[in-house]
């Protein structure tokens, strides 16, 4: 059911735990409905320095995520924006149909911690 | 290297079929070839291992042999009483009783029943996910003709108090259908003591063949046909007979009552002893269902809070270890086991729960490994849960 890459990424996910110095958090899902995506970043001089992810949930939400902290490292802020689900699902080499709502869990958690990094900004 | 180990744990889903039990059946796969409806000596020497087969089963569960019926499986022996019972006797009512926690072959079967002028009353369960006697007789009017209930549950393991209800249900004219798919082969079941009118079984759950169960039909109770046919099993469910999954499970009911005792009691010291030890050895887990008696012997049904069961059970997986979920993700569904939310586990922990059902090939052995790998599991798994991280807090 799920590909070698869900399955890679599953048993060895890249980049995960809380991220020390994170200066902006996405979280989407709940735990009522078995998913939760945190995502840690670490913003400097407009580049994702670092990222890395909490998840609860399954083997697809978990290589989602996963994934996505990879896709996004080292990228401008605008280009970790511009990373959609079908560009997670393609990174994945493809998703059960059912499980197609844990890469939008991932492009939402990404949007989501993006969105607190410009808050504190203003903030300060 | 050496080979990985690898653990079934999922006997609650299916059995291995008994290697002395594919013996019997071997035969009538190719050297007795005729069709047992057939009037010539091929025919009749299919007929004959039918016949002993049906006999084998009712002795299995105390009944007449002319009260078994060979059906496809559980799920077909479930749609047939269920729709056979309530359609035979809808002249006198349309309202049906039965519980949450059923299997979705009743609870499909009873939806499609509503569609059709039917009324069904689902009861709930108590904490154990046990449904109470008094609810059932609270629940029965004038217009209700049957009460089904499942002998012991498949998630859970726990044991409903089939005897009991059939009792009342009998003072008050009433029918009484139960799904004994989990029971059978794991703790007595005689028709008879239990007082039930239908009952239904598959073979592969007591290490018979996949494809074939039965229904029992006390002699008397009016049921409709199931299968329009050329008259077989007297003309209630026509299609050929398919002579050696019929004598396989005559040969695994027979096999599996004899050594009941003797398996129930290894089965349950297994369960017995890991669920000691994962309770014991692991944080934030729950055990659902009860202990004991009124639990199935091969069944442990474990929450591990902040960790989702799809995740675990494919790293046991990974590890050579096969179990279940509870969880939504692995069945494709949104919400989590009807089972247990019934029973009160919150959505977040039901999501996170695994049923382990031990067989009678398991060994002590594989409970060490299966201990020390969910250990592992749950370890590497909470080490990235932001409930986990979160616990006590309020961040998430």
């Amino acid at each position: 059911m799920y590909s070698e890459t869900v399955m890679e990424h599953f048993k060895d996910p890249h980049n995960a735990g809380r991220l020390e110095g994170a200066n902006a958090v996405g979280l989407v899902g709940n735990a009522a409905c078995g998913d939760i995506l945190k995502i840690y970043l670490r913003i400097e001089n407009n580049v994702v320095e670092d990222v890395s992810f909490e998840t609860f949930g399954c083997a697809a939400a978990i290589a989602s995520s996963s994934v996505v902290t990879d896709m996004i490292k080292g990228k401008t802020v605008e280009e970790a924006l511009a990373v959609k689900n079908a560009d997670v699902v393609a990174a994945l080499g493809g998703l059960p149909a059912q499980k197609i709502h844990c890469s939008v869990l991932a492009e939402e958690a990404i949007k989501n911690a993006i969105d607190d990094y410009n808050k504190r900004r203003g903030e300060q | 290297m050496s080979e990985q180990r690898k653990v079934y744990l999922d006997h609650a889903a299916s059995t291995a079929l008994d290697p002395e039990v594919l013996q019997k059946m071997l035969p009538y796969f190719s050297v007795v070839s005729g069709n047992a409806s057939s009037q010539h000596a091929w025919g009749r020497e299919a007929m004959a291992a039918v016949d002993e087969a049906r006999e084998r089963v009712a002795k299995g569960l105390n009944a007449s042999p002319n009260e078994i019926y060979f059906t496809s499986g559980g799920t077909e022996s479930d749609n047939w009483a269920i729709r056979g019972i309530a359609e035979a006797h809808a002249e006198k009512g349309k309202h049906i009783i039965t519980s949450a926690v059923e299997h979705h072959a009743v609870l499909h079967t009873l939806k499609a029943l509503e569609q059709n002028g039917f009324e069904v009353t689902y009861l709930p369960v108590d904490r154990l996910g046990r449904v109470s006697v008094d609810d059932v007789v609270s629940a029965i009017r004038k217009d209700t003709t049957l009460i089904t209930v499942m002998l012991a549950n498949n998630e859970v393991g726990t044991i409903q108090p089939i005897r009991e209800i059939a009792r009342e249900a009998k003072k008050r004219g009433v029918f009484v259908h139960t799904d004994a798919v989990q029971a059978v082969g794991a703790i007595p079941v005689d028709v008879k003591e239990l007082g039930v009118d239908a009952l239904s079984l598959s073979a592969h759950k007591f290490y018979g063949p996949k494809g074939i169960g039965a229904l029992f039909v006390r002699n008397g109770l009016k049921i409709g046909r199931f299968l329009n046919g050329g008259g077989q099993e007297r003309t209630m469910r026509g299609g050929t007979y398919n002579t050696p999954a019929i004598v396989g499970l005559g040969y695994a009911i027979e096999k599996a009552v004899r050594d009941l005792q003797k398996n129930a009691e290894y089965v349950s010291a297994l369960r017995d002893e890991f669920v000691k030890r994962v309770l014991s050895e692991i944080e934030y887990v729950d055990l659902n269902g009860d202990v004991g008696e009124g639990r199935l012997p091969s069944n442990a049904n474990i929450g591990f809070r902040y960790l989702e069961g799809e995740s675990i059970l494919f790293t046991l997986d990974l590890n050579g270890i096969a179990v279940s979920s509870g969880s939504a993700c692995s069945s494709g569904s949104l919400d989590p086991s009807h089972v247990l939310l019934a029973m009160g586990v919150p959505a977040e922990r039901a999501h996170g729960t695994i049923r382990f059902s031990f067989g009678k090939e398991n060994t002590f052995e594989d409970v060490d490994y299966v201990v020390e790998t969910l250990k592992q599991t749950v370890k590497k798994l909470r080490a990235f849960s932001p409930l986990f991280s979160a616990r006590g807090g309020s961040n998430v």
